[in-house]
């Protein structure tokens, strides 16, 4: 029998950027004014051809408003599926993902903390904010990780959910804290914290690119890594793997992009277990196809999510997360069952 | 080839192996046997760098734990007893996975020899036509054989087997130690298992060490280590009449 190719096949990747850029497309389209298909094309070109050419962008809603929502949606859905197909291979767990271990809300703490507190540098709007959620994620996932590893060395599911259901109580008293504590950011924090896409800019959009150029291919390039930790970690060892660097490079590359996610739109949960959970079921656990895979369902996912906060009870537009958290708790009930089932 | 000197592994006050020493040199076929909590796999852990420990482990005069991962993989590789894949993985891909430590950089393709050194693990081990089938869906003998066959494609110099064949009927127990002793024949290589059977560490050792409670009670070739004046004491019983008796009963049966 032949060798089976360990990667992506390119009609695989086309196949996922067909659908995704199909919904892409949609969700510019539809909205509370729908404006047709070919006006919206035509809006799109003529932004990207004067953008080129050096002229004036004009300021439709198209180009101004739906656009750079939907694409920071996209980004923001792309790379919370790459982290969590990462954090699964890497824990040897299905339902590991930044929301269920309190990661997510471990990166609120540090960027309320920096809304309630923090200083405005000057020319780098959001940056303290985004290098708090950035820290307190990733010293939040070294906390849960070695609280974990104390109470069960074997990193089992159960233990995972537990101490991140407790580090998540635990932030969130905090979060609350701080806002008692505000003042007059009170309103800033709490606008924060509902968390949204909404008023996303193009600036937002620049910067998910930047950051998952730089920490997305970092965690592309350890698929094989990622590969061996999901057969086992002692096996990984075996075969050569420098366990910890490893495990090091990972978190961090995945603290810093849940740090800008969070940021940018706040703490929008179960994207990251419910993406790479269904993108498994159709590419298989292998992380140089699983990953990638994500990348391209993640953006798909979260943009249909958005699509239905915003219409699904228009005029009223309700937040993504509600949308995302409604899903993913079915899904996570599925999963756990499945996962009890299969043992 | 390997040289462990006075390795010692403490868990606080208490010590799991104490000062244990041995030697494996080329075409030699260590037998590690002891009774439970005898401090067997502890070794094998402390070796394989799995838990700390102070003394010298060294590999051709190179100290282990001052080794690259990658490097000490092409050296030595390791089997297990027990194995949790956490997802559906096929064979193949657990069975390439063995090839980790020969290929570098972020993106490494693979090349002639990652697939020749696959398809000879395969062979060997009986699993072509397992290749594509889900690891989740195999018996533990089939497992055993596949994660045999990722140690096989890494083609260290030295097997380091913790219980391999635990579990494991007779028929994979006679498939897996017939095909380590073949591999054992190429020039350069050595074997070190953890055993708990007796006979199996009689029949194929070259050399054993006896542990009890983390010391070495004897060491050397297996046909003077793997005798009743070392066995009894430290088993607590008489060995060979225990042997004799089991082996009386197959007799009677005939």
């Amino acid at each position: 029998m032949k060798s089976r190719s360990e990667g992506f096949r390119p009609i695989g990747y086309l196949l996922f950027a067909v659908v995704m850029l199909a919904v892409l497309i949609l969700c510019v389209i539809v909205g509370s004014v729908n404006i047709p298909a070919k006006d919206t094309m035509a809006a799109i070109y003529t932004a990207v051809k004067n953008a080129i050419l050096g002229l004036p962008i004009s300021s439709s809603i198209i180009v101004s408003v739906r656009l750079p929502r939907v694409l920071a949606v996209a980004l923001v859905g792309a790379t919370l599926s790459l982290c969590g197909g990462a954090i699964q291979g890497l824990l040897r767990n299905p339902l590991a993902d930044s929301s269920t271990m309190g990661v997510s809300t471990g990166a609120g703490v540090g960027a309320v903390l920096f809304l309630a507190f923090g200083f405005a540098v000057p020319g780098l709007q959001n940056a303290g904010t985004m290098l708090s959620a950035m820290a307190f994620a990733f010293i939040s996932l070294l906390l849960i990780l070695t609280l974990s590893y104390k109470i069960d060395y074997t990193l089992s599911t159960n233990t995972i959910i537990l101490i991140g259901m407790i580090f998540t109580m635990f932030a969130s008293s905090i979060i609350s804290l701080v806002i008692t504590f505000a003042g007059d950011k009170v309103n800033t924090v709490v606008f924060w914290l509902m968390g949204s896409l909404a008023a996303a800019k193009y600036r937002d959009v620049l910067i998910l690119i930047g950051a998952l150029l730089i920490f997305g291919t970092v965690i592309l390039s350890m698929s094989r890594e990622l590969n061996a930790f999901a057969v086992g970690e002692d096996n990984a060892r075996h075969i050569g793997v420098n366990v910890k660097r490893a495990k090091y490079v990972i978190l961090i590359a995945v603290s810093a992009l849940i740090g800008v996610c969070v940021s940018i739109g706040g703490t929008i949960g179960f994207v990251g277990l419910v993406v790479p959970h269904m993108t498994r079921m159709i590419v298989g656990p292998n992380h140089r196809r699983l990953l990638p895979a994500c990348l391209f369902s993640g953006a798909t996912f979260l943009m249909l999510a958005d699509l239905l906060a915003r219409t699904l009870l228009n005029p009223v537009e309700l937040p993504i997360g509600v949308v995302t958290s409604f899903f993913g708790a079915f899904a996570f009930v599925f999963i756990f069952y499945r996962t009890r089932k299969a043992k | 080839m390997l040289d462990v000197k006075n390795l010692t592994v403490q868990y606080g006050s208490l010590k799991i192996v104490d000062s244990v020493s041995f030697s494996i040199r080329p075409q030699e076929w260590l037998m590690v046997v002891g009774p439970n909590g005898a401090g067997k796999s502890t070794v094998v852990s402390a070796i394989a760098q799995g838990v700390p420990y102070t003394g010298s482990v060294e590999i051709d005069g190179q100290d282990v734990a001052k080794l690259r991962p990658r490097d000490a993989a092409r050296l030595f590789g390791v089997l297990t007893q027990n194995h949790t894949v956490g997802y559906s993985f096929t064979v193949e891909e657990v069975v390439r996975l063995g090839r980790y430590a020969f290929s570098e950089g972020m993106f490494a393709a693979r090349n002639d020899e990652d697939e020749r050194k696959l398809e000879e693990a395969l062979e060997l081990t009986g699993l072509t036509s397992f290749r594509t089938r889900s690891v989740l869906t195999l018996s533990g003998g089939e497992l055993q054989r596949t994660f045999l066959a990722q140690l096989l494609a890494q083609n260290p110099r030295l097997l380091i087997l913790d219980e391999p064949t635990n579990h494991l009927d007779l028929v994979y127990q006679k498939q897996i130690f017939e095909l380590i002793k073949e591999w054992l024949k190429a020039p350069g290589r050595a074997v070190m298992s953890v055993v708990h059977d007796l006979n199996l560490a009689k029949a194929y050792g070259t050399h054993a060490v006896l542990l009890d409670k983390g010391c070495t009670v004897s060491g050397g070739r297996a046909g003077d280590v793997l005798t009743p004046v070392h066995l009894n004491p430290v088993y607590n019983m008489d060995v060979y009449a225990w042997m004799q008796q089991m082996l009386s009963q197959w007799r009677e049966a005939q």
